[in-house]
């Protein structure tokens, strides 16, 4: 779409666009080629001796069980939060939509961890969690379950997936609740009057009127799950036990951060562009198709 | 409503009151904990009743910093910190994306659309995967430590500019034409035809990208080395680094309540803004 009334200036477009461009290029453009480039390069931590490698660090990469290893985590993670959040988010969206009554009440109560940053999420189930004092650990314990995910991966990898999840309801339940609301009432009506019960009526026309939402929401919360979870493994197991809970981003920070090892960090950045750019172009490839039946 | 179901109506609300207590039983227990003594507040099993020290203990960790156990600066400090960071990226990132909206907008000109690329493609470079080299930037700016260091290289906003872009190829051209015959110039049209026509918009960005902001971690760890440059994250994440022992759980949790209030009340007070903003900006 193109505007028909212009305004003519030979330098003001440029003044306008200059503080957006400027900083892209800065912290966007000239970082992401510095990371390309010293991903070829072997270099010591204080920068005073660097080689030209090819795609040695790569290759090392790769050859690594540790990162493999980190690239599984990543994985079972992010399936995890993923489905987790959003089956749990669709139950609560699809009876929000339901109710009439003081439906405002539970949407204010539903968005506040939207709110609440990703350090305090992992504070806070860390002190719920925690094997000697939290209050959650105590009746697992009284149940029997001898909870203490500082020495057992699975629990570790359990306290960060819940505390991702609980982080992301707010978003996933207000997608939800919109794709559902936007669905014709009379869609609904008709099918009531043909006898179909509420169970039927979901799974025939509700969920497979909502499948736009839900792919767009897969998308979102596995980026989420990739990037935007840092905090929460920094703030509570540190990748521990071991590095049963290590993912892919907390280990770049970690190598390259920590560990002073560029070129290996650099490379594992490369790969996480990779993987950015291939989910975003999966995102817009969805919203053309939205825009195309709508 | 289309068919009266009481058992499913009962069933709704219970399942909604599930919900509900899911995500506030965490942040009562933390309310409770930041209102007793350190040595209540490290008890097994927590009493789930509050304690005395509620105005005892938010007033030190406001004036003096939360414990004697690890240094840290006093919170009011940090949430001063945060709030100055989140106040410049929110209306950083807004002032910056309409400005190239509006020039690529209402302008023809060499080069536009490789800036609207150059922009697009930022949506694919989360600080995430360019920590090393974008740190290394900020420090040979001399920018660690700094405001500008903990904001600027955030403020850059594809989302922003594209939600810009869409909202002013919907204003009408007779508007920009009247404005013209009129004899105003672009940035007098900007700003009495395009800025009032925007404000829904710009209020609900400034709510996504204002906890956006508030809620930084990764950056700040890097950039802030120094204490008295520590946004509220970093703070918290120091209190908890002494060990189980070291701990003092009341006043982690009364600084945590700190933390979270100022976006909270952000949300759940412009709450129709807020879902706008987060609907729109992904589209």
């Amino acid at each position: 779409m193109e505007k028909r009334a212009r305004f003519i200036s030979s330098w003001l477009p440029y003044a306008l666009v200059a503080p957006q461009i400027l900083i892209t290029i800065l912290f966007f453009f000239w970082p992401a080629v510095q990371a390309l480039y010293q991903s070829v390069l072997l270099q010591d931590a204080f920068g005073g001796y660097s080689e030209f490698v090819w795609f040695d660090n790569f290759a090392a990469l790769f050859g690594d069980p540790t990162y493999l290893a980190a690239f599984q985590t990543t994985a079972i993670f992010s399936v995890l939060v993923a489905v987790g959040g959003m089956v749990l988010s669709l139950i609560l969206a699809v009876f929000a939509d339901r109710v009439v009554k003081g439906a405002a009440i539970y949407k204010t109560f539903l968005i506040w961890p939207y709110a609440v940053s990703p350090v305090v999420v992992g504070v806070l189930w860390m002190f719920l969690l925690s094997p000697s004092l939290g209050l959650i650990s105590h009746v697992l314990a009284w149940l029997g379950i001898n909870w203490n995910y500082m020495v057992n991966g699975n629990q570790a990898m359990t306290l960060i997936v819940i505390a991702a999840i609980w982080k992301q309801i707010s978003y996933n339940f207000l997608f939800f609740l919109a794709g559902l609301q936007s669905i014709p009432k009379s869609l609904i009506e008709a099918a009531a009057i043909d006898g179909a019960g509420p169970v039927k009526r979901f799974f025939t026309i509700i969920f497979p009127m909502i499948s736009p939402t839900t792919f767009f929401l897969m998308v979102v919360n596995i980026v989420y799950a990739f990037f935007d979870t840092f905090a929460i493994v920094e703030a509570t197991t540190h990748g521990g036990p071991g590095k049963d809970t290590e993912i892919l981003v907390y280990k770049v920070f970690s190598d390259g951060f920590k560990g002073g090892d560029l070129g290996s960090a650099a490379a594992q950045s490369v790969v996480l562009m990779v993987i950015v750019i291939l989910l975003t172009v999966i995102q817009f490839k969805y919203v053309e198709k939205k825009v195309q039946y709508a | 409503m289309i068919e009266r179901r009481p058992i499913l109506d009962a069933v709704s609300h219970l399942v909604l009151i599930i919900g509900a207590i899911i995500v506030i039983f965490p942040l009562y227990v933390a309310f409770i904990a930041s209102t007793q003594t350190a040595e209540q507040s490290a008890m097994s099993p927590l009493s789930l009743m509050p304690g005395t020290e509620m105005v005892a203990n938010y007033k030190t960790v406001l004036t003096q910093g939360a414990s004697g156990n690890v240094s840290s600066p006093p919170v009011s400090r940090m949430l001063w910190v945060s709030l100055v960071t989140a106040l410049v990226i929110a209306i950083g990132k807004i002032s910056i994306s309409m400005l190239s909206a509006f020039a690529m907008v209402y302008f023809r000109f060499r080069g536009r659309n490789l800036f609207f690329w150059m922009i697009f493609v930022t949506l694919m470079l989360p600080v995430e995967v360019r920590i090393t080299p974008t740190y290394q930037v900020v420090s040979d700016f001399g920018m660690l430590n700094s405001y500008a260091g903990l904001t600027v290289p955030l403020i850059a906003s594809a989302t922003a500019t594209f939600l810009f872009r869409q909202f002013f190829l919907t204003v009408p051209d007779e508007l920009a034409e009247a404005a013209r015959i009129d004899g105003a110039g672009p940035l007098r049209f900007l700003k009495d035809v395009l800025w009032p026509l925007s404000r829904t918009n710009v209020i609900a960005l400034f709510v996504i990208m204002f906890i956006y902001g508030w809620n930084q971690y990764l950056w700040p760890l890097m950039i802030a080395t120094e204490q008295t440059m520590y946004p509220i994250g970093i703070g918290i994440k120091t209190l908890i680094s002494g060990g189980d022992s070291a701990v003092e759980w009341n006043m982690v949790m009364a600084t945590m309540i700190l933390a979270m209030l100022p976006p909270g009340l952000v949300v759940v007070v412009m709450q129709k803004w807020f879902v706008k903003g987060l609907v729109d900006s992904e589209k």
